[in-house]
This record gives structure tokens, sequence and C-alpha cells, in this order.
């Protein structure tokens, strides 16, 4: 019996159809995924559903029956009672989705009074009940508490005892933990799946990525350019994906078995939605596609258990093979590294009162020692907060570092003038997490590229150099006169490294390079970058929170905590035999795409503040091994293997 | 035959003109600004607002063109020329400065608002004026018929000068008259712009076909025309728009970028700075100022061969003093935008590759500021308008010779509170006033939407 009943919603704004005819069906208390990526139409059919529509936008046909009732039918005041009581949303980013200004427990109780009877002590001892079957510690205390006294991981669980408040039987979570940390994560997911369990509530879980799919649906539907391509029940799909689409972004994903190898990507990127296609939507950058396909719109075809997929393509699609490269790019045996960085500090100071004294400071990086042998990658992998972007840049000398050395090729950069840096500036760039904020909106691309060498006064003539550069990350050298609005976000991170590569790095620091990009993109550029470290010897420092790239990607791995480095090591030996608790808690928190769920133990509550560390091991609050020996001072290296190294008394 | 005349204030004004045109032809070849001010092109209310704002600018522009006069003289004596320095535009409107009357008199009208002894005889009446209606000769039966006349004869005047222009435009698109209307050329919002030419052509018409015969506004208590002091009051509330937004920008520009990008003892010192300033209530300081700048005038006689360029010489500081106290507001604005632009990471990547401090100023944070610094521009144009007009009537505004909106509240002043109430200065300037600062507004409305960068995916 189905709770929700999607037929042939359309939704338009103006000429574009972000929504262009999808129909599905949500059972109760089942769990359906939205699978898509970004552009897709994902988010603006959840807004339809709940006719939260921006004002451009409008339903242009189909039916949306609710417990029997038609909800484009009912008037405004009727569609109050469904939002919050009927249907409950959270949103992505738990930053913004709560009002800064209002107690949470005002912000819950509030929910209370519109959906409920309860008023006064008694909506107040509801919300308190709401906060703890979230699994608020301390609820009392929190409810009076503002929403920036809360981490993200905590406003998030607030966001969903909101929802709760009305007692919904259908929740819609966008994309709920993209903005979270992995550990945090699992912590969210967990809840939701509890309450699904206990509350007997439908879920419609929007998202793009695969892992967080295959822990929570019971059903599966691919969404691409407005339409379903395929609708599956979870065992089925991860089983033997139907649509081409589908199939080629599993094999985009990266892991440790194509490691060395290139992945998959998807030629091109997704239509835009006022384009108008007469076929299949997926033609253009299908593999497989017949005459058919170009021509008539595929029809929907069930293959079996519930499995059904909109494809001209006989049978299911053939498995993308996977090729595999030149093996490891590894250029090992130097014993000289290129970058050394031992005992590097960052401290801000926090200033208060009339006259500015420095009372404290936060200590961002506090102790970090690493090395970077030429020609190979050092993934610096930790949670947000833990230090790494700080870390990153203090190297580069963007921010000064407060103790500590860093050492290029043998040259100490904390000593250094802005201007005796400069030379060494070319031996080492960065490339950004976001590639819309990385690029001037007001330079050409050929300015962009062309600032580096200008700046560092590398030889050559400019606008070869600049044509070439553009080819070899895989873009035209005609697009030089072209400004960045013109170009989609994978687009704009093959730019960025252009200009890194401008000056002839020997270095590159990675900040996050894929996060804002889709799997498919992603892939690309991540072909791109070990292309590039084959062909030029590139070093990477490859900051990220992304296990499977680092899986994919790296030689060597070090873990970060709260501004130190608590594991490092070879990526095979710290990612297949992880010894520090923190290390095994970061890889059992990834949502695997196999559905297996790691045996290790969650972690509970969040990072401690770097203003305030704990005293002894930074991570004995949360560490499941700790005991009084953990808390008296910060734990040793320690050395097993070849090349692992682990801070950790409990480790073994 | 006669002797240009270049005030300080016209010169600035023709530098600033040449600017403003080298800009645009600048901008022509730069795509994201050609895009942006293509949807200004295509917004009819902002265009209709340009059509104003330029046949303004037109009236100010004619007024700052500046001549004296070559005095008869007999055959074998020096070259003599007048001391008074008159415009392009009070040689157009000859008829209109010359033709004083007495004291007020109304819009329209043929007598004097004033009663007066008439000749010898004890009697008190209203005389006739000297000029307005004169040609109605004794009998005023037909004066009602004659204004109809007139305004009906201007009208016609008026829209055939509009059919013209509209033909010839028609001819050089090769497009109906219609569809000119409709859509314009390259969705353009020609039609906007000849409907307001439509307006500003009758309005135009009447005006000089009316103001041949009687005083279209009015006279005021020297018996001056309403309606010429009201375009000359144009050139004024130009000048103060645009010289002191002129001395304010580079101000605000810099000190703003500075304080945003620099930080540290810099910022401090900047934000001291213009916390003070704008602590200290701007009319004192101002009123300060002009009075030294006054004094100063006053005892060096010397310096001004005419009363006109002594006057243009305080409107000039004027401006001066009122672009250095108001720079502060934009200045916070850039800052704010500057301390956003600074950690964005385009800028960080310039810094990695060893960019300068002044380069990542021009290349990375101006060139993002510009959508601020063109909206505060016109923005602070219709403020510094109305400005004028309240320093004016407080009395440290401009010279009192020179003829402003303000002046023109000023004595209004007086004349609401006479019986029977005189209201048509008061009336004139405001319309004039109004249709200015309301079309640059609205110019300023479509300028911001177009600039704004969440309108233009």
């Amino acid at each position: 019996m189905s709770i929700l009943s999607v037929r042939d919603l359309s939704i338009h704004i103006r000429d574009a159809r972000p929504v262009d005819g999808i129909s599905f069906d949500i059972a109760a208390g089942e769990c359906y995924a939205l699978l898509g990526e970004s552009g897709c139409g994902k988010s603006m059919t959840a807004l339809g559903l709940m006719r939260l529509l921006p004002a451009a936008a409008e339903v242009a046909s189909g039916n949306i029956d609710f417990e029997g009732r038609e909800l484009l039918a009912l008037p405004e005041s009727g569609m109050r009672d469904i939002r919050g009581g009927g249907i409950g949303m959270i949103f992505q980013e738990p930053a913004t989705s709560l009002n800064p200004v209002l107690t949470v427990g005002r912000q819950i109780v509030e929910a209370l009074e519109l959906h409920s009877d309860l008023r006064g002590a008694a909506a107040r001892a509801r919300a308190e009940q709401l906060l703890d079957q979230v699994g608020i510690p301390d609820p009392k205390r929190r409810l009076d508490e503002f929403p920036f006294q809360l981490s993200g991981g905590l406003r998030q669980r607030v966001m969903i005892a909101i929802a709760l408040a009305g007692s919904p039987r259908l929740l819609i979570a966008d994309e709920p933990t993209t903005a979270l940390d992995v550990t945090i994560q699992a912590q969210v997911l967990d809840l939701l799946d509890e309450l699904r369990r206990t509350q007997g509530m439908a879920l419609l879980l929007i998202t793009h990525d695969l892992g967080v799919v295959a822990r929570m649906a019971d059903r599966i539907g691919v969404m691409y350019a407005g339409q379903l391509v395929e609708e599956a029940p979870r065992e089925a799909f991860f089983a033997r994906p139907a649509h081409p689409y589908s199939v080629r972004l599993f094999a985009a994903l990266p892991d440790a078995e194509n490691r060395g190898g290139r992945l998959t990507t998807i030629p091109g990127s997704v239509p835009a939605a006022d384009v108008r296609h007469a076929g299949c939507r997926f033609v253009e950058r299908c593999g497989e596609a017949l005459p058919a396909c170009a021509a008539t719109l595929p029809p929907w075809r069930a293959i079996e258990s519930g499995q059904r997929v909109r494809c001209h393509l006989p049978g299911a699609a053939p498995a993308v093979a996977i090729k595999v490269g030149a093996g490891d790019t590894a250029a090992s045996g130097e014993s000289t590294p290129l970058l050394d960085v031992s005992d590097l500090q960052v401290h801000f100071p926090i200033r208060r009162g009339i006259l500015q004294r420095a009372v404290g400071a936060v200590r961002a990086v506090d102790g970090l020692s690493l090395r970077l042998m030429p020609g190979r990658t050092l993934a610096l992998v930790g949670e947000s907060g833990c230090g790494k972007t700080t870390a990153g840049k203090a190297m580069l000398q963007l921010i000064r570092p407060t103790a500590g050395s860093v050492r290029l090729d043998g040259n100490e950069l904390t000593a250094l003038s802005t201007q005796e840096l400069r030379p060494l500036r070319a031996k080492m760039q960065m490339v950004f997490q976001d590639p819309f904020a990385s690029l001037n909106p007001r330079l050409r691309i050929g300015d962009i590229i062309a600032e580096g060498m200008q700046a560092l006064g590398v030889a050559g003539s400019p606008a070869a150099r600049i044509g070439g550069l553009l080819e070899q990350v895989g873009l035209r050298a005609d697009m030089a006169a072209r400004y960045p609005h013109e170009f989609s976000g994978g687009q704009r991170q093959r730019i960025a490294i252009a200009r890194a590569l401008a000056v002839n790095p020997q270095l590159l620091i990675c900040d996050e390079p894929t996060s804002a990009l889709d799997v498919s993109v992603q892939a690309q550029i991540l072909n791109l970058l070990s292309d590039l470290q084959r062909d030029l010897k590139l070093a990477y420092l490859f900051i990220t929170h992304n296990i499977a790239v680092v899986d994919y990607l790296a030689h060597d791995v070090a873990v970060m905590y709260l501004g130190r480095v608590v594991e490092s090591g070879s990526a095979a030996e710290v990612l297949r035999s992880p010894r520090h608790p923190y290390t095994q808690a970061l890889l059992a928190a990834v949502p695997r795409v196999d559905g297996v769920r790691g045996d290790a133990p969650k972690l509970a509550g969040d990072m401690p503040s770097p203003a305030n560390p704990p005293a002894g091991c930074h991570f004995h609050p949360r560490c499941p091994l700790a005991d009084e020996a953990c808390r008296r001072e910060y734990p040793a290296q320690r050395s097993f293997g070849a090349t692992q190294l682990v801070r950790c008394i409990k480790a073994d | 035959m006669i002797q240009p005349v270049l005030l300080w204030s016209d010169a600035l004004l023709f530098v600033l003109i040449a600017a403003i045109v080298a800009l645009a032809l600048w901008a022509r070849r730069q795509e994201p600004l050609r895009a942006a001010w293509g949807r200004v092109l295509k917004d009819g209310v902002a265009m209709a607002a340009a059509t104003v704002l330029a046949a303004f600018i037109v009236v100010g522009l004619l007024d700052s063109l500046h001549y004296r006069a070559r005095l008869d003289a007999k055959p074998g004596e020096p070259v003599r020329y007048a001391v008074e320095v008159n415009s392009a535009l009070d040689a157009l409107l000859s008829d209109l400065r010359q033709r004083s009357e007495k004291t007020y008199s109304a819009p329209l009208a043929t007598h004097l608002y004033a009663k007066e002894a008439l000749g010898d005889s004890a009697q008190r009446d209203f005389p006739r004026l000297r000029h307005g209606g004169t040609h109605l000769g004794a009998d005023l039966s037909g004066h009602e018929f004659d204004v109809a006349m007139r305004v009906s004869r201007g009208c016609a005047g008026g829209v055939a000068l509009w059919l013209v222009l509209a033909a010839l435009w028609c001819r050089h698109k090769r497009i109906s008259l219609v569809a000119t209307l409709k859509v314009g050329a390259g969705g353009t919002a020609t039609g906007a712009v000849f409907i307001t030419l439509l307006a500003i052509f009758l309005l135009l018409g009447i005006a000089i076909s009316l103001g041949g015969g009687y005083h279209v506004f009015g006279t005021d208590k020297v018996g001056q025309d309403v309606l010429y002091l009201s375009l000359k009051s144009i050139r004024t509330g130009l000048l103060i728009g645009t010289l002191t937004t002129l001395v304010m920008l580079p101000l605000a520009v810099l000190l703003g970028i500075l304080a945003g990008y620099v930080g540290g003892w810099v910022d401090d010192v900047i934000q001291y700075l213009y916390t003070t300033l704008s602590s200290i209530p701007g009319v004192l300081l101002i009123a300060a100022a002009v009075l030294m700048m006054q004094v100063i005038i006053d005892t060096h006689p010397d310096w001004f061969a005419t009363s006109a360029e002594r006057a243009d010489a305080r409107l000039l500081a004027l401006c001066l003093i009122l672009g250095m106290t108001s720079w502060t507001g934009v200045a916070r604005l850039l800052r704010a935008e500057t301390l956003k632009l600074r950690e964005l990471e385009f800028v960080q990547a310039a810094q990695a590759f060893g960019v300068g401090r002044f380069a990542i100023m021009r290349r990375h944070i101006l060139p993002n500021l510009m959508h601020i610094v063109l909206i505060a521009l016109v923005m602070d144009f219709s403020g510094l308008v109305l400005a004028e007009a309240v320093l004016s009537y407080v009395g440290v505004g401009v010279d009192p010779s020179t003829i402003s909106f303000g002046t023109m509240i000023n004595t209004a002043r007086m004349e609401l509170a006479r019986e029977p109430m005189v209201w048509w200065s008061l009336a004139a300037a405001f319309g004039f006033m109004f249709a200015l600062v309301l079309a640059a507004n609205l110019f300023a409305d479509a300028v911001r939407d177009a600039f704004d960068p969440r309108s233009s995916a």
C-alpha cells in the first residue's frame, strides 16, 4: 500500500524543464532513494512534493497522491497541515536551516504547537523527549541553547527532531549528510534508519552518494536530466545495474581495486534543463547508443523482481571494462624528501577586550610532521576542523606558521621573506576545493593561466604555453579567450590545475579538489591527476576526507586529528590494517557500495574545539579504548610494520 | 564675435563626459560588461529613465558652453567683451531671460500678482505685464482661446518633430513604426525611448509655443521667468551630482580596498578616519568649510575676472567638500566586500604565485567591486542633487548668484508664507527636481539589477 504516489510530475521554469514527467510510489515505512548527479532535478522534485517551489517554477502537469489526497488540488491552508504534519523535510545544510536567534527548544515547540494540541510545559516536555529520541545528550540543557552552540551533527539532529515534531508519515531528506563528516554522517544515517523502523515512517532520501544509498535504501530511483531512468530494489540494483548511466556511475567510483588504473568516466555533462529531447536523454554520453536511442524515448521495460529501466538496449547494459593503466606511478627509491615538514604549528590568537590582548589560541595545527617524496602522493586525511587545510596553506606560506619548519627541496621556507620566497613559489602550487571560487570571474581563462607565469617570470611564449597547458588538461587551446562562467565545475577544476601547472611545479597541494564535483566528473579529474603525475613526475599532497579517493590515488597516508597526525604510513598499511582507534572508526564510518558494515565501533560525539584541546591524547573523550593513562599525556610515536607510525599507547 | 569662456566646472564636466564615452567604448569590448549593459538596454523603464536623463544632460551641456558677448564698439577702438558670462542655453532662451517683469506674476497671467497704483490716480489695481500676453492687446476675452490654440499648436509641432525623427529611425533600420514601438531593434527597448521622446517633445512644443507669449511658470519676486530659472538650475544639480561623485569615488575606492585587503594598522587608521568623519554632523562641517572658502574668495577678488568665475569657484568648493564628507558610506561598503573577496580562493591562488599586493588589488579585487562602485555612483547622484537643495536652503550651498534648485526653494520659503500664496516657483523646482531624481533612481535600479550576479545566470 503506497503512502505517496507521484504520477507524471512535470515542473517547468519558463522554458526549462528540471523535472519532466516522473512517476514513483513510496510504501509506508519504506526508504526510497532518488539518486542522481547535481542538476538532474532531485531537489526540485522534493520541493514540488511539498509545493514549496521557487516563484519562477510551476507544476505543469501530474498528480501527487499522499494518503489518498491529491496534493496539487489542495488549497494552501490544507497544504499547511500536510507540511510538517504529513510530510516532514530536512535539508542539506544544518548551519542555515535553523533560525540563529531562537533557542532550539523554541523552534521545536513552534512545530509542536502547529501540529498538536500540546502547549506550555507539556510541549516543552515533548520537545525534550524528541531531542532525547534523536540521540542528543543532556536534552534538558540543549533546549535552551542556541543553534550556534551546537555542532553540525547536533544541528542536523535538531532538524530531524523538528521534522519529527509533527509525527509525519513521510520524511523527505534532501542530502541530509552531505555537509557532514563521515563519522557524523554514520551517526545521522543510523538515527534515520532507526526512526524509520521504530516509527514506521517512510523516507524519501535524496542523494548523490551510492554509499549512502547502499546503506539506507529499500528501493532506488535513478534520475537523469529530469527523468527517472531506472527503478530497482536495492539488492537488484547493486548486483546488476541495468541502465548504462547507472553502470557508469558504479564504474566511476574510485576504490582500491582500480588503483593505478584509469577510472571510467562519463564523457560530457548532464544536458541543460531547457534542451528538448526526442529520444533518450543519455544518448550523447552513452557508449552503446543505437540509432533508435536518439529518435524515440525508450519505454519502461521491466526486467525482473521489480527492477525496471528506460533503455532501448536489449538485456542489461554490458559492464564497462576497467582499463588497467601502467600500474603504480610512484617513482620510489629516492631518499631525499621533496617536502619535509616537522613540528609545524599554526595558532590563531583569540583576542578579547578593549586592548585586544591574546587570551588564548586556536591551535589549528599543533605539531604536524610529514615527509613527501618526489613523484609520490601523500594523502592528508581528516574530518573538517582538524586543521588539514590550514596545514596545506601554512606549507605554502599563504598563512605564516607560528612555529616549526617547512623544507622544500632543502630550502627552509619559514625563514624566508616574501621576496625571497617568490622564486620558490614556482616549485609548489595549490589546487583549491571550490572551482567556482578559485577562478576570478572577471578574467579570461588565458589571463588566469598567464598570471603565475608573469608573476614568476616563466620563460617562453605565453600564448603557445597557455594553449599547450589547456590541451594537457583536456580542454581546447581556443578556450583561452573565454570567461570562467562559460565552463562547468569539472572544466573549471581543469583550468585551475592548468594554472598551477603553468609555473612547472614539482609539488601540487590539492585541497579537496573533487569534493565539489559529481562522481563522473570526479573520475575525470582523478584520471587527469594520475596522468599528470606519470608524465610530469609531480608530487601531490592530497588533502581530503574522501577515503575512497585516498584508496585509489595515494601512496602514503597521514591521518590528522585535532591539528596533529595520529597515524601515518603507506596507503596499504594504514587503510588495510589501521592501528589507531580513530583511523579504525573513520574507515568503518565510510558507507560502502557493497553495503557491508564495518565492525569497528561507531564514534560518539564530535571533535573537540582546537581552542581547548583535551589533556593527554586528544582523542580520548571519543575513544572506546581510553583509560587513565590516555588522559595523562600525549602518546609518543610508535612504529609498526615497514612504514606505519601511530600515536596511541593502546595500538597493537 | 564672441569670446569663449571655459569655467573650471565646464572643463571638468567635459573631461567627465569624455571619460564616460571612453569607458563606454572600453565596456563594449568587455564581454560581461556588455552583457550587463545589454540587459539595461532591454529594460523599458530603464531606457525611458535614461531618455529623460539624457534630456536633462543636453540642457546641462548647453548651459556649460560659456562665452562673453562682444560689445558694440566704434571702429578703431580695441575690442571689448561684456562682463556678463552667458551660455549657449542663455542665447537660446534669450527671450525668456530678457523679458522680465516687475515682480510676481502667476503662470500664463496677463497681469501682475500685486496691486499697484496705476498712473497718477489713487486707485490701485493689477497692472498689465510688460511681456506676458501683450500680443492680446486691450481685449482680454481671447486669453483662454489663445492659450488653448498655443497648446494645440505646440502639441502639433511636438508630434510633427517626433514623427520626423521616428520616420528617420525607421528608414535607417528598415522597419515599420509599429515594429519600432513594439519590440525595437535587437531587443533594445526603443519603444520606451520613443514614447518617452514623444512626451518630451510634446512638453517642449507646448513650452515653446506658450513661452512665445506668456510666462509658462510665471515670474518670481524680481520678475524673472521661472521656467528659465528651472532650466538653469539643471546644470547646477547635474554638476553637484557628478563632480562630487568624482571627488568621492577615488577616495572611497582606494581607502575601502586598502582597509579591506591590507588590514592591520592600515585598516585601523582608515576606519578611525571614517568613523570620525561620519560622526561629525555633515551640515556643520560643510557650513564651516563653505564659509572658509567664501572668506578666501572675498579676500582675493583679483583671482576672478568675472562674477561667474567667482560663483563657479564656490560651486567647485562645495563639490569638493561634499565629496570629502560623503565617501565614508561607500568606503565602508567596499571594505566589507573586500574582506569577503580577500578570502576567496582565486585571491589565494594569486598569493601562491607571489603576485604583489597592489597587483592583486587591481586585478582581482577592483574588477569584482565594480558593480558596487557603479551602483553607489548612480545612487549617490540623486542623493547629492537633493543635498545641494538642502544646503542652499540652509544658506551654505552655492553662491547666491548661482541659479539652483536650492536657491529657488530657499526663496520660495518666503513666498509660501505670503498672502495670497505664490506657489509656482516651488512647484516648478519641485517638478524638475522630481523628474531628474526619479529618472536617476529608476535608472540606478535597473543598473543594479542588471549587474546583480544572481540575476545574470
